[in-house]
């Protein structure tokens, strides 16, 4: 088993610092509700969620932040990236991570004691994540296996209501990443220091996290997802964006109130 | 056992005495576990030792860190990445307080609050007396247990030097400011860290510098290829090196950076590598090869205008800084409820927990080649952890006690060091935090 102790990597060498981009949304907060910080995945970045879930927790009172991964970046420059970030607001976060950034969140979780975490269509079942992309998506997904880019595809991404230009629009801003390997073959996630609540929410019909490994992660994290059915992967962006967003501030509410 | 009415009983509640660096990881550790706390504070404000406006702090103005920020961060909130290698003391002040606010841990802090007495009452309960600093009514409060994180370095320990002197005697927790030492003749005493760096910025203002050190250190710098020598150190250690390859890697490194400083006069360490605390100064050789500090050996006693060395020279300055550190002190605390030795000395396994008392433990009373905050939060999670099981699974905890008791000191005290109060609490920070990952894992919740 690793240490948890002994952390020679961060030690011996330690992530470079680079300048983080993150767009925040902070007027109008409740200074007595948790800031909220989005961590989207795979070519995605800080717009995935300011186009609708930032101004939608603001609304709700929330100071709310995103973070765009840092390019190139492996794993643990990406978890250093998001505990930098949750360090550094006036208040013990909430993350929220979705897809990749939901696995950048997990670990985050072991570094970082987390005021709650969501995770979003979590990919943190590598390998059924990777045959179900096979399966859904082979042009896209077979060159990256060999160091190629990943190309994304709006079967992945979206749901059938999605309007064509609109889907074609932000696919465009999609970038094609070279996914690490570590991505899909990774040690299993830390547990959460300081136990905290934790919400896994996903589509039964996402094509890139199926509904087992929802499962999955629900259980590990001691519940069941909360679903959306008829939504692709970025729940953010999808048609019906507001449902997941609603839900899992509502339930944010309510763990609040519980503590 | 009869209750007097004036006793507030806290039941489940904790207390933490000091909201240092090591009390604030107390309080915010022990919450993760479930604990209500009050943590009383002398002063009024966060920071302990660190915080330069409390009458208590060591801090004067040239203050840094001694290791580099990675190896000196809580492990669960880091410091910015973007801070110096080294970080002064005003910006590590400025983490604890974010810290602080971060975690909301002043909500539970009782400011301008001292406590008296620190009194057990059977079946693990304590009674804390405490009252407004420096006076006031005295208040009785009942708690479940007592978490002492009052820090180590704050009441000087002065060295007793025979005769009079004409000069000014201060010691380094009066030293505050360099304009202190501007044109004036200063000799400093002591090889610790804060020594040679007050030894240091004397040689940038006073007129003449001597330094009186008792033996011969290995003095390392901070940086080596580039890289602060810690985290270069930390290698060596990861790879588990034995340490006789270590301590002859850590003399070829000294000999190649800092090199033979007997040519200046000061005299060959007496022991080996890894056996006293590490001095890490890149300017001491410096200016003693600029012939800004004179390095002296001890001193013997004092005439008049003159200080009196071991060989028998004499020197005359106009301010005498005793860098001769600090004694740990727990003037609420009967000696025995730690252990303590005649000379002021606990005896506590993990130099945490206290043998007899199973609800009592001190956090952060360590001293290491490593930052103190890393260490003092695992400590505290340990403690949290195990006032938790004892509170929970009592037959566990008893096994777990009972398997404690047979971890060998050798395993995680540094046993072979130079034998001075200054060593008490050495320890190998890898050693040290690998026997207390053993101690959490024991403790591990149930999945």
């Amino acid at each position: 088993m690793k240490s948890e102790l002994l952390r020679f990597d961060d030690w011996t060498r330690p992530v470079e610092a680079v300048e983080r981009e993150v767009v925040s949304l902070t007027e109008e907060a409740d200074k007595d509700l948790p800031p909220l910080l989005f961590v989207p995945g795979l070519g995605h970045g800080a717009w995935a969620f300011a186009e609708h879930w930032l101004p939608q927790a603001t609304a709700r009172g929330f100071a709310a932040h995103a973070l765009t991964p840092r390019p190139g970046g492996d794993l643990r420059a990406h978890v250093h990236d998001v505990v930098q970030v949750a360090a550094s607001l006036p208040r013990q976060a909430v993350l929220v991570g979705q897809g990749a950034g939901a696995l950048v969140v997990a670990y985050a979780m072991g570094r970082y004691p987390v005021r709650a975490a969501v995770l979003a269509a979590p990919v943190l079942d590598g390998r059924t994540t990777l045959w179900a992309a096979l399966r859904t998506n082979p042009g896209g997904t077979i060159p990256a296996l060999f160091g190629g880019r990943l190309r994304l595809s709006r079967k992945q991404l979206f749901g059938p209501e999605m309007p064509d230009e609109r889907a074609r629009e932000l696919l465009g801003r999609v970038t094609a990443e070279r996914p690490r390997r570590e991505l899909i073959k990774h040690d299993p996630a830390p547990r959460p220091v300081g136990d905290p609540p934790v919400l896994v929410v996903g589509s039964p019909d996402d094509r890139v996290v199926p509904r087992a490994s929802l499962d999955r992660t629900a259980t590990r994290y001691g519940g069941a997802p909360l679903l959306f059915p008829g939504m692709g992967h970025d729940l953010m962006l999808d048609v019906a964006w507001a449902e997941p967003i609603e839900a899992i501030l509502d339930w944010l509410t309510k763990e609040l109130t519980q503590a | 056992m009869p209750d007097t009415p004036d006793i507030a009983d806290r039941r489940d509640a904790v207390c933490v005495i000091g909201a240092g660096a090591s009390g604030l990881a107390a309080i915010k550790n022990l919450r993760e576990h479930g604990f209500e706390v009050d943590c009383y504070e002398r002063e009024t404000s966060v920071g302990g030792a660190w915080n330069w406006r409390h009458d208590r702090s060591p801090v004067y103005a040239g203050t840094h860190l001694i290791s580099s920020r990675p190896l000196t961060e809580f492990p669960d909130f880091p410091m910015p990445d973007t801070w110096p290698d080294y970080p002064d003391h005003k910006r590590v002040l400025s983490y604890l307080e974010r810290y602080a606010r971060h975690f909301r841990l002043e909500d539970d802090v009782w400011f301008g609050t001292e406590v008296v007495s620190v009194v057990p009452v059977g079946d693990g309960r304590w009674d804390v007396t405490t009252q407004s600093t420096g006076g006031g009514s005295e208040r009785v409060q009942r708690y479940a247990g007592v978490v002492v994180a009052n820090g180590h370095n704050w009441s000087p320990a002065r060295p007793e030097i025979p005769g009079d002197f004409r000069g000014q005697v201060i010691h380094s927790a009066q030293y505050k400011d360099p304009a202190q030492l501007r044109n004036r003749k200063v000799l400093v005493i002591g090889g610790g860290n804060t020594g040679c760096d007050i030894a240091v910025e004397a040689a940038q203002q006073a007129s003449a510098v001597w330094h009186s050190t008792r033996r011969g250190y290995w003095y390392a710098p901070k940086y080596l290829m580039g890289r602060p020598a810690d985290q270069v150190n930390d290698r060596t250690l990861q790879f588990r090196l034995p340490l006789r390859l270590r301590q002859w890697l850590y003399r070829r490194v000294v000999a190649l950076t800092t090199g033979d400083l007997t040519r200046y006069g000061l005299p060959k360490p007496d022991h080996q590598p890894y056996e006293s605390h590490p001095i890490v100064n890149s300017q001491l050789p410096y200016y003693l090869g600029h012939g800004k500090i004179v390095p002296v050996p001890d001193v013997t006693g004092f005439d008049d205008a003159s200080v009196v060395l071991a060989d028998g020279r004499r020197v005359e300055p106009d301010l005498v800084i005793t860098a001769t550190g600090y004694r740990p002190r727990f003037e609420f605390l009967a000696p025995e409820l730690l252990d303590s030795a005649e000379d002021g000395r606990p005896d506590l396994h993990l130099h945490a927990f206290a043998r007899k008392h199973p609800t009592l433990a001190v956090v952060g009373l360590v001293q290491a080649d490593f930052g103190l905050f890393p260490l003092a939060h695992w400590q505290s999670v340990a403690v949290a952890r195990w006032l938790r099981l004892r509170a929970s699974d009592p037959v566990r905890a008893a096994a777990v006690q009972q398997k404690e008791s047979t971890r060998p000191l050798a395993s995680w005290s540094r046993r072979r060091v130079v034998p001075t109060a200054r060593h008490w609490f050495e320890v190998d920070h890898v050693d040290y935090l690998r026997a207390v990952e053993g101690l959490l894992r024991e403790m591990e919740p149930a999945k």
